[in-house]
Formats: C-alpha cells, sequence, structure tokens
C-alpha cells in the first residue's frame, strides 16, 4: 500500500528502462495483441453502426461537458430524490476526508472496493490507512496489485505488465498477510489462480458492511449509478454491504437513461473485447429492503475543471475508461504503464495526467511527447477523443512554457532555413559538398538516432539543384 | 463557499466559451441501429450464450416443470433459493426443498452461502449480447440471491427476448436495481486470457422458453 | 494537366530521386508537372513538436505558393496530411488563412490519391521485377484514408510480387521528433517493423513516405539485413526501358 508513482522519472528515462526488460515486453505484446484482436473482433460485428455509434457517444459526452454545471445539479436532485445523499469534493484531499469521516459514522474498519480509478486518483487507500482503515481491493488485478505492493500499469487491468507465473508467486507469498491464504499447491494455470481469488476474498464479502465504489455512468435524470465488470466482485460491493459509497468523477454523468443505449454498446466491445461484460449494476439512491440501506455519492472535481476549461483538451473528459487507446498503442505496448507515471497511462493518460495535475513538473511536461502521432488511439476511441489533437495542444504549452531553450534554438535554426528557398538551397549545397563526412555514430541528440539506426547518405544534389539544371539544360 | 459552489462556479467560468442560448435539451441520435441482423433472436441468443459458457436450453412451454426438476437434479441440487414470486408450476414436477426470499423476510447471507442454487425468472434478455437483466421483480426477487449462491438457472421467456441493446434500454425501468447478466461470472485480468468462474455464480443455465403451447 | 509538385523538405534534400520519379511518371502520363520555386516545408516538424507559430508561418508560405495550383501532388503521405488536416487547425475561426486553406486543402493529394482519384488510374504502364513489401504509413492510412490505393497502384505493376507485411499498420516508430526524444521506444518499434519487412522474404519495403523509410531503412541498413527501401514512387516509374536506372540506383535510403 506504499507503492507510489512519486520518483518515477520523466517518461524517456522510465521508457528506456521498460523496453529493455524483455519479460515485460513479452507479457504487454501478447497481452495487447490479445485485446486488439479481440475488440476487432466484436466492433466488427456491428459493421458501420459503430461509426454512427461512436458519434453518437462522442456527441452525447460533449453536449454533457458543454453543460455540466445543469447536469451535475440534475444528478444531485435524482439521487437525493431516490434517497441517496450527494457530497462535493473540490479536491483529492476534500474526496478523502469525506470517505474517512462517512467510513468512521459505519464504526467499521474494513471496507471492501470495487476497482475505481478515481479513487486511484486520489490515493484513497493510502488516506483511509492513515485513519486506521484498511480498504480491500477485490478485483482480480487491484488484488494482484496491491498484495504484490505494486503500481497499477493499466486502466482495465491493472496487472498486465505480470505474467501468471509471477501472480502465482505474489499469492504465495502474500495473501497470507492479508486473509485466508493460498491453498498449498497452487499452480499458475489462470483457472487455479482465479479460484485462489475467490477464496480468499469470500468470506470478507459476506461479512464487510461498507463498500467504496466508482462509477462509468452516473445519469442525470433518473440519478442512476451503473458499474460495468467481470469478476461479480462488483456486485458484492454493490450488493451485499449496509452503507455503499461512490467516488465519482463529475465528467461521468450522462444526461439521459437512454443514453445507455450507446453506451451499454460502445463500453464493453472497446474494453474487454466482450460483446457484453459478464456483470453490470445498475442502482438509483436506495431500493428498501434490496441492497445497501445507506448510500453516498461523492462529486469528485480534482482537476477536473481546469481540463474542461481548455476548449482543445476539455474533449479528454469524454473518456469511459475503456482502455482501448492503451491496447492499440505501439508506445504503451513496449513501454506498459508505469513508464507514465500516473494512474492513467497510455495515449489517454499522456493527455489526462498532464491537464489535470497542470503541467508542473519534468515527468508531466514529457508526457505530451509519449507518442509518435500515429493516431491508432483516435482510430480505436469509442467516444472519439483526437488524442494526437490534444497531444499537439499540450506541447504548444510546453513550447511556450520558460526553459528548453536547447530546442526552441533548434527549431528557430531549422525555421531560419526552411523559410526560405535560398536559404534551404544554400544549406542543401553545403550537405552535398560535405557528404560522405557524416559519420555513423553521432554524438548528442543525433546519436538517439544513430545507436540504433543509420543515417541516409546525402545526396550530390538537391531535388531543387536538378530541377533547376533540368530548366537550363532544356532551355 | 461550498465546495459545491465552488465547482459549480468553476464549472461555470470553464464553459465562458458555451453560447447561453445554447440549449440544454437534447434527444439521443436515431442514426444507430436496434440491433445488427445477427440472425433470429432466439437462436442468437443461444449462441452467445453458448460463447460465454453458460448452459442453454430450448424448452416447449409445457416443458417447463420438467426441464426445471431435470435441471436442478443434473446439479444434484437438494435446496435452491427462490424468490417469493417465482410461478409455483415451474416446481411441480421437482422435489428440492425452496428457501424462499422476500425484501421483507430475506434469507441471510449465510443462509444463501448454504444453498446448492437459486432460480429466478428475468425482466429482459438481449439476444445479441447474451445478457440476461434481473430487476427485482416478483419472480427474481433481491439482488443477493442470484449472486451468492454458485449455481443460477435462468427461465427466460421467448417474449421477453429482444434483438439488441436498444431495445433492452428502453424496456427497463432505472428506478428499479438492475443486474445484467452475460454468462457465469469470469475474468480476464490474466494475460488477458478469458476464465469463467470468480466471485458470482461460477455456473449459469438458461431455459430458453418458447412461445405457444 | 498541369500538376504542381510540392517535393517536401525531406525529399528535396534528402531523396531527390523520388522527386525525379514523380515528375518522371507523371510525364510519362502526358501531364505537366511544374516545381513553384517558392516552396520550402510544410512546417509539420514545426507544429507536431508544439512550435504552432512557425508552422503557422510555413502554412502562409504554402498557400501562397501553391494557391493558384488546379492540382498540387506531395510524394509524401505526412505532409499531404499536415496540409489538409492539421492547416485548417492553424488559422483562427474566420480568418484569411483558414478562408484559403478550406479553398487549396481539397487539391492537395497525396501521389496515390491522385494517380487513382483524379487521373483514375491503377496501371500506371510500370516495371519491376521484384518482390516487394508494403508498409502503409501512419499518416497515409489514418489522417488520409489511403486505403487500397497503394495496393491497386502496385498490383498493377508487371513483375512485381507483393507479399503481406504482418503487423502492417502498426505505426514504425519514426514520428518526427518522437524519433530522438523518445529514441529508445522509436528504436524498439522500427526493429520490430524491420524484422516483420525481412519475415516476408521481399527484397524491398515500399511507403509512401520517405521519412518513415528513412527510420525503417536506417535500421535493416545497421542490421546488415539486405533489404532495401524504395518510394512507391520510384517503383511506379520503373519501366523496362528506365527501370534499372530511375528506380534501383541510389534510391535505399541509409544503405
Amino acid at each position: 500500500m506504499s507503492a507510489t508513482f512519486l520518483g518515477i522519472p520523466p517518461f524517456p528515462e522510465a521508457a528506456e528502462k521498460a523496453v529493455n526488460d524483455s519479460r515485460l515486453r513479452h507479457n504487454l505484446r501478447k497481452a495487447t495483441h490479445t485485446i486488439r484482436d479481440k475488440r476487432a473482433s466484436v466492433v466488427g460485428e456491428l459493421h458501420d453502426d459503430w461509426q454512427r455509434l461512436r458519434a453518437e457517444g462522442a456527441a452525447v459526452k460533449e453536449h454533457t461537458l458543454r453543460h455540466l454545471d445543469r447536469y451535475l445539479e440534475q444528478l444531485e436532485e435524482s439521487v437525493q430524490r431516490a434517497g441517496g445523499q450527494v457530497h462535493w469534493a473540490a479536491d483529492a484531499a476534500e474526496a478523502n476526508e469525506i470517505v474517512t469521516r462517512l467510513v468512521k459514522a459505519t464504526g467499521e474498519t474494513d471496507v471492501v472496493k470495487v476497482k475505481s480509478m478515481a479513487t486511484q486518483e486520489i490515493e484513497l487507500n493510502e488516506a483511509l490507512a492513515e485513519a486506521g482503515i484498511t480498504a480491500y481491493e477485490t478485483d482480480l488485478a487491484e488484488l494482484i496489485v496491491q498484495l504484490g505492493d505494486d503500481l497499477p500499469s493499466h486502466i482495465l487491468v491493472p496487472a498486465i505488465h505480470l505474467g501468471r507465473a509471477q501472480i502465482r508467486e505474489i499469492f504465495l507469498e502474500q495473501m497470507a498477510e492479508w486473509g485466508v491464504p493460498a491453498p498449498e499447491g497452487l499452480t499458475d494455470d489462470p483457472r487455479a489462480l482465479a479460484e485462489a481469488a475467490r477464496v480468499h476474498l469470500r468470506e470478507r464479502f459476506l461479512r464487510t458492511r461498507t463498500a467504496i465504489s466508482g462509477a462509468n455512468f452516473a445519469v442525470a435524470d433518473s440519478g442512476t449509478l451503473v458499474v460495468l465488470e467481470s469478476e461479480g466482485n462488483g456486485r458484492m460491493c454493490l450488493t451485499l454491504p449496509q452503507t455503499l459509497i461512490s467516488v465519482v468523477g463529475i465528467e461521468k454523468i450522462v444526461p439521459t437513461w437512454s443514453d445507455l443505449e450507446v453506451f451499454m454498446q460502445l463500453l464493453p466491445r472497446s474494453s474487454t473485447g466482450e460483446r457484453m461484460n459478464p456483470y453490470t449494476s445498475t442502482w438509483t439512491g436506495v431500493t428498501p429492503g434490496d441492497g445497501p440501506q445507506e448510500f453516498h455519492l461523492v462529486l469528485l472535481d480534482n482537476g477536473r475543471t481546469d481540463v474542461l476549461a481548455d476548449t482543445v483538451g476539455r474533449q479528454a473528459l469524454r473518456c469511459i475508461r475503456c482502455s482501448a487507446c492503451l491496447n492499440t498503442c505501439p508506445v504503451y505496448e513496449r513501454t506498459g504503464g508505469h513508464a507514465y507515471g500516473s494512474v492513467y497511462p497510455g495515449p489517454i493518460g499522456a493527455i489526462l495526467t498532464p491537464q489535470l495535475r497542470g503541467m508542473s513538473s519534468e515527468v508531466d511536461e514529457a508526457l505530451p511527447y509519449a507518442s509518435s502521432l500515429c493516431g491508432a488511439c483516435y482510430e480505436v476511441c469509442p467516444v472519439a477523443i483526437d488524442i494526437p489533437e490534444v497531444l499537439v495542444h499540450l506541447r504548444e504549452e510546453v513550447a511556450e512554457s520558460p526553459g528548453h531553450l536547447g530546442e526552441k534554438a533548434m527549431m528557430a535554426g531549422a525555421e531560419a532555413v526552411l523559410s526560405s528557398p535560398r536559404a534551404l538551397d544554400a544549406v542543401q549545397r553545403a550537405a552535398g559538398l560535405g557528404r560522405g563526412a557524416v559519420p555513423r555514430h553521432l554524438p548528442g541528440t543525433a546519436g538517439a538516432w544513430t545507436d540504433t539506426r543509420d543515417v541516409p547518405d546525402v545526396p550530390a544534389e538537391s531535388f531543387r539543384q536538378w530541377w533547376d539544371k533540368r530548366g537550363r539544360e532544356r532551355g | 463557499m461550498s465546495s459545491r459552489e465552488q465547482i459549480l462556479a468553476r464549472v461555470r467560468r470553464a464553459l465562458a466559451d458555451v453560447p447561453a442560448d445554447e440549449p440544454v435539451e437534447r434527444a439521443l441520435g436515431e442514426g444507430f441501429a436496434d440491433s445488427h441482423g445477427a440472425g433470429p433472436t432466439l437462436e442468437v441468443l443461444e449462441d452467445r450464450l453458448h460463447d460465454y459458457r453458460a448452459l442453454v436450453r430450448r424448452v416447449g412451454a409445457d416443458r417447463v416443470a420438467a426441464e426445471v426438476a431435470a435441471a436442478l437434479e443434473r446439479r444434484g441440487a437438494a435446496r435452491v433459493a427462490v424468490p417469493a414470486g417465482i410461478p409455483r408450476e415451474w416446481f411441480a414436477e421437482s422435489s428440492v426443498e425452496l428457501l424462499c426470499d422476500s425484501r421483507e423476510e430475506p434469507v441471510p447471507v449465510s443462509g444463501l452461502d448454504g444453498v446448492d442454487g437459486v432460480v429466478t425468472g428475468c425482466a429482459v434478455a438481449v439476444a445479441e449480447t447474451g445478457t440476461i437483466v434481473l430487476d427485482g421483480g416478483p419472480d427474481q426477487g433481491r439482488r443477493a440471491i442470484t449472486l451468492v449462491p454458485d449455481y443460477h438457472l435462468c427461465v427466460v421467456r421467448a417474449d421477453q427476448v429482444v434483438d439488441g441493446v436498444p431495445q433492452a434500454v428502453r424496456l427497463l425501468d432505472p428506478s428499479r436495481p438492475l443486474t445484467w447478466i452475460s454468462g457465469p461470472s469470469a475474468t480476464s485480468d490474466i494475460e488477458l486470457d478469458r476464465v469463467e468462474g470468480v466471485h458470482g455464480p461460477r455456473t449459469l443455465e438458461v431455459l430458453l422458453v418458447e412461445s405457444g403451447g | 494537366m498541369r500538376v504542381a509538385l510540392f517535393i517536401t523538405c525531406v525529399n528535396d534534400t534528402l531523396f531527390p530521386d523520388t522527386g525525379r520519379a514523380v515528375v518522371r511518371l507523371l510525364e510519362r502520363l502526358g501531364h505537366e508537372v511544374v516545381f513553384p520555386e517558392g516552396q520550402t516545408c510544410c512546417g509539420q516538424m514545426h507544429y507536431n513538436t508544439g512550435y504552432r507559430r512557425p508552422a503557422g508561418r510555413m502554412a502562409v508560405r504554402f498557400v501562397r505558393t501553391f494557391e493558384g495550383a488546379d492540382a498540387v501532388v506531395v510524394p509524401s503521405a505526412s505532409c499531404a496530411a499536415m496540409v489538409r488536416d492539421n492547416y485548417p487547425r492553424l488559422g483562427g475561426r474566420g480568418s484569411r488563412l483558414s478562408r484559403k486553406v478550406a479553398e487549396l486543402a481539397p487539391r492537395v493529394y497525396d501521389l496515390t490519391e491522385f494517380l487513382v482519384d483524379v487521373l483514375g488510374v491503377t496501371d500506371v504502364g510500370a516495371y519491376y521485377p521484384h518482390k516487394v513489401t508494403y508498409h502503409p504509413t501512419c499518416h497515409g492510412l489514418r489522417m488520409l484514408g489511403l486505403g487500397d490505393r497503394p495496393y491497386r497502384l502496385l498490383r498493377a505493376v508487371r513483375g512485381l510480387e507483393l507479399v503481406d507485411l504482418p503487423g502492417d499498420t502498426e505505426c514504425c516508430g519514426f514520428g518526427g521528433t518522437f524519433a530522438v526524444k523518445n529514441g529508445d521506444v522509436s528504436s524498439a518499434m522500427g526493429a520490430d517493423k524491420a524484422r516483420h519487412a525481412v519475415e516476408t522474404g521481399a527484397e524491398v519495403l515500399c511507403a509512401v513516405d520517405n521519412s518513415c523509410l528513412m527510420h525503417i531503412g536506417g535500421t535493416l541498413s545497421r542490421q546488415r539485413s539486405g533489404m532495401r527501401v524504395v518510394h512507391l514512387a520510384e517503383i511506379l516509374a520503373s519501366t523496362e526501358r528506365e527501370g534499372a536506372h530511375g528506380a534501383l540506383e541510389g534510391s535505399e535510403a541509409g544503405s
């Protein structure tokens, strides 16, 4: 529970280590390619309709964001009407305070948790631990990360960086510390590992009286919260305890129940690559005699209104956390999630993290460059977030900030050459004269190229010179 | 200023670019399809459920009691939980002990943990995605009863099955607690390889009752 | 038809053979090629690295240089995409630049689009007796949506054996300044692309963008793989008569 993203170096440096870790590369390659193929197959089943759903999903989310104040008020009213209580948290500290206070009021010292990005973002588990409350993660991958004192490296599958043999070791070594130990003779068969998790958590589910969740969607008109999951750990947490506390980012709102016609198609197919995830739970306030009798919704800002204020960057708030962009990203495939230094890794993390945290550090400033701008993320995004557009937009912010003098000088030099055909021609002629003098390995920044790649031979004459000559010869 | 006011004020400041007269109401577009022509409804549902490794049987309306009895016998179930409003005729040919659950008289969790299974009906089923939706109706009961037991036998009537997700969303009432079930519990958390059977019922069996009779 | 060639700064400086091939090809097809001399660079490197203002100035130059043209042909998908997809973002709403871009951009074509869509040809009379694999570069694939155009052109080349490239839609890792800012990831991506290419058993890897080919070719060359990279234009310009001279000499990146 003490693992933290603090201390992870800026992306290029963290990536270098990851790229050279052959086991990590193997795990990531296998997992991302599996999920990519599954997604492609179930998206293909919807034919042309996929693009219509995608456009509608983007439009619903964009519209919601443009009227977010109104929808937040409507959601609050709907939830309260249905017997829930609504709390507002301006930042992580306030959200943690609210949740801690609510848990303490139940008198419990153990809580079970459904996987939630928002609570990871605010480091809720750590805050609860300080108050003497133990939060038990119940999603299998979250459990693996928690037991291994590791960090999540993927939005959907936080333990994607680990292979089955590593997971077996973690279970054997750590489960006993947290509760029911792993069975003797545990193999690394995923079935056996899933069974071990079932046994480990079973008693805890049946007896824990307070649960914490996030939500995939919060429906403003009905006050309904929606959680999609696979294992049933979500249902356990959302159904059996007496008290349920849901921490939900303010961007999770959709205006109406009917909007789920779209999102219940977009999300499962994009995230786990299934036609539908095994379980989806929806609840509206409190249902007497069925499920938690006390429900608290904590609405979280924590930087989201800053993202909202940026008219280009705003689209990042459309994200429904499917992780299709991670799974398809060639950079993520080679570095994994830890290199991004945030709970939000991959392409969406590269645009969300610096916006949420405000590009105040070297780590955050490096993130917008963690992409070759190949556009695969935009292509698969179910809500059509133009991630390359936002990346470039954030690079502009970095380029306009103080510092980065070497790069600025280089870019100014390049512009000087490229802003006049005569200057370009002069440089080309000089290079042509100096051809053959370029060594195979170059120092400095250029070395980042020549470490692994040869440089092309400089031609004796540029195209421009050839064209001139041809023109003169033809008279 | 409360955090509520502070957040709402920040949101409004952030949206300075949105014209004041831009309509807040927005109807969902109608450009997308209700379903995607995957084939005859019941066959598609059956196929998708098989795909999730659920057990499926197509049965005639007059055979429900016999098939419920047969399924419970195959499972070796002696005691099953049922919602109080379940049609008693489904059990006419079975000798299992029924543990009745209702909001007023709920079976405690430990009791649910001790039964051999649960039998329910459903509210809606979606063929294209192999999804069964429970809405807490009289033949479906509290959410806990279909969660804690390891075996769930669900009786789905043909007239409850729609082709696609949008049709199901329209039929459902969001004020009720809903559980959408697509196969037995599963995980893909280990190497993104799907494994069935984690915390929810590890076996889902569906009796698909054809209309008529 | 009178075609204005936007050679691009990379082709102009490092890969003039590609430009010569485009001229030869279009002239062989009976069209007149002009080279507006005021041209320099589309501004893609500046734009993609976050230097919006210099990119804007280059966009202004581009528009000024090409605004009278009936058609602008670009033998680089990423530069064509820069003009078509990113120039509209550079000018403010209703600005002079935006209006001019909106007017000009639809007439800016990647070479394969120009051949297939505007001229309506897929068989350009080329001859290229080699085993070739094609890498669809990201901006050609996703921003321009070149689709099957390059394949149709390649399949019509006599003597050419076209083989599929495994993992073809995955980025090669070039990405402009990404190649040096994130050199390790870029190299890892390049190495995988090179491995896939070599596994096809093809002699030649072709694409519609020399900057990607410079990266993949530099990797292949460093690995002493023996595989060559060639711009698609050079294959299409090759004929029985002038093939060897036109396309196969001095056109390799990084050999």
